[in-house]
């Protein structure tokens, strides 16, 4: 008896550290390390823009880091296009339809909202309904069952009541 | 109505899974380019020999544009493809010489044959980002009217030639007669 009452904190005991352990990695800054431009702004808001811009575009080149922790050739040339459009005076919107034009939806970390991306955009939500639905489902019959079984009745107290009378 | 209840999570595992086993085969490399059907972007830049280049010096037919540079290996790979293609006169050959050096571009010719009417220099990039470039070596089959059509990234070997460009261009030439 009390070795399974260990064995069952030690389980809580791991679930729970794995779980805060999980917590931690997600606070974590991700490591994505910014390339050292020597781009100069006029202003801190053109540079917040600017490091906003180049964090929110994807490398055409290499794939799954943004224009920001990329070293590739074309990112180099993208970060310098985002710069001079800045200092041009160009707003974020007209930045990112400039990208667009020309790479499309994928240099988009956030693709926009159109019939072909619905899925992308709506897909995990819908997983999660209907997860939510099967799952209340089960909680719901779960607790019919305990509500109506736990309790014996007569004839079933008076089995139990001959059971443990033949064992002792 | 119970069996309905057994069978359509089954159905719902069955139909996500198979379309999650085939993302794992998707090509996510390859991006379809955002110029298909549309103009060749405008351009008077200096081209590789020296002298001033535009659109109206494009060929007046249906033509391959090269994306290429002396640092791409890949380049040299598929660099007898296109000097097939040119000196057999199956289709003329423009090229983009996507950031490179002048020197290094010329002595790359020099050294290996210029297959190219001409080579646009783009030492900064800057018409590759127009044509949504993203590294050399990329083709791009553009019609006789100056629209790009087709674009193929990575290598333009034979095989490559035979199974895709040839298709996609007896199509524009039935479409254009």
């Amino acid at each position: 008896m009390n070795s399974t009452a260990t064995l069952i904190s030690r389980n809580v005991f791991l679930a729970l550290a794995s779980i805060i352990v999980l917590l931690c990695s997600l606070l974590l800054p991700s490591t994505t390390y910014s390339q050292v431009d020597t781009f100069e702004f006029d202003t801190e808001v053109q540079q917040t823009r600017f490091r906003t811009l180049s964090d929110e575009l994807r490398c055409p080149m290499c794939q799954n880091s943004s224009l920001s922790g990329s070293t590739g050739g074309v990112a180099e040339d993208l970060r310098r296009e985002v710069h001079r459009m800045i200092m041009e005076g160009r707003s974020d919107s007209e930045i990112i339809q400039f990208m667009f034009e020309r790479y499309g939806d994928f240099i988009l970390f956030r693709p926009r909202l159109t019939a072909g991306t619905v899925f992308l955009w709506f897909g995990p939500l819908l997983f999660l309904f209907t997860g939510g639905l099967f799952a209340f489902g089960i909680w719901r019959r779960a607790r019919k069952i305990t509500d109506s079984d736990t309790e014996l009745d007569k004839y079933q107290q008076k089995r139990l009541q001959q059971l443990l009378g033949d064992k002792s | 109505m119970n069996k309905l209840k057994f069978y359509l999570p089954v159905l719902g595992f069955v139909v996500v899974a198979i379309a999650l086993w085939r993302g794992l085969y998707l090509d996510t490399k390859t991006l379809p380019s955002m110029l298909i059907d549309k103009p060749m972007p405008s351009f008077e830049l200096t081209s590789v020999d020296g002298s001033v280049v535009s659109n109206s010096d494009l060929p007046g037919q249906i033509f391959l544009l090269n994306v290429w540079g002396s640092y791409c290996l890949p380049c040299l790979i598929e660099h007898p493809t296109l000097m097939r293609l040119s000196e057999e006169g199956e289709i003329p050959v423009v090229g983009v010489n996507y950031r490179d050096r002048q020197a290094l571009a010329v002595d790359w010719l020099a050294e290996n044959g210029n297959p190219f009417s001409f080579s646009i220099l783009d030492e900064s990039g800057r018409f590759g980002i127009d044509l949504g470039v993203y590294g050399a070596p990329e083709t791009y089959l553009v019609d006789a009217n100056g629209v790009i059509r087709f674009r193929h990234v990575s290598v333009l070997d034979e095989t490559v030639w035979q199974e895709q460009f040839l298709p996609a261009i007896a199509e524009l030439r039935e479409e254009g007669s």
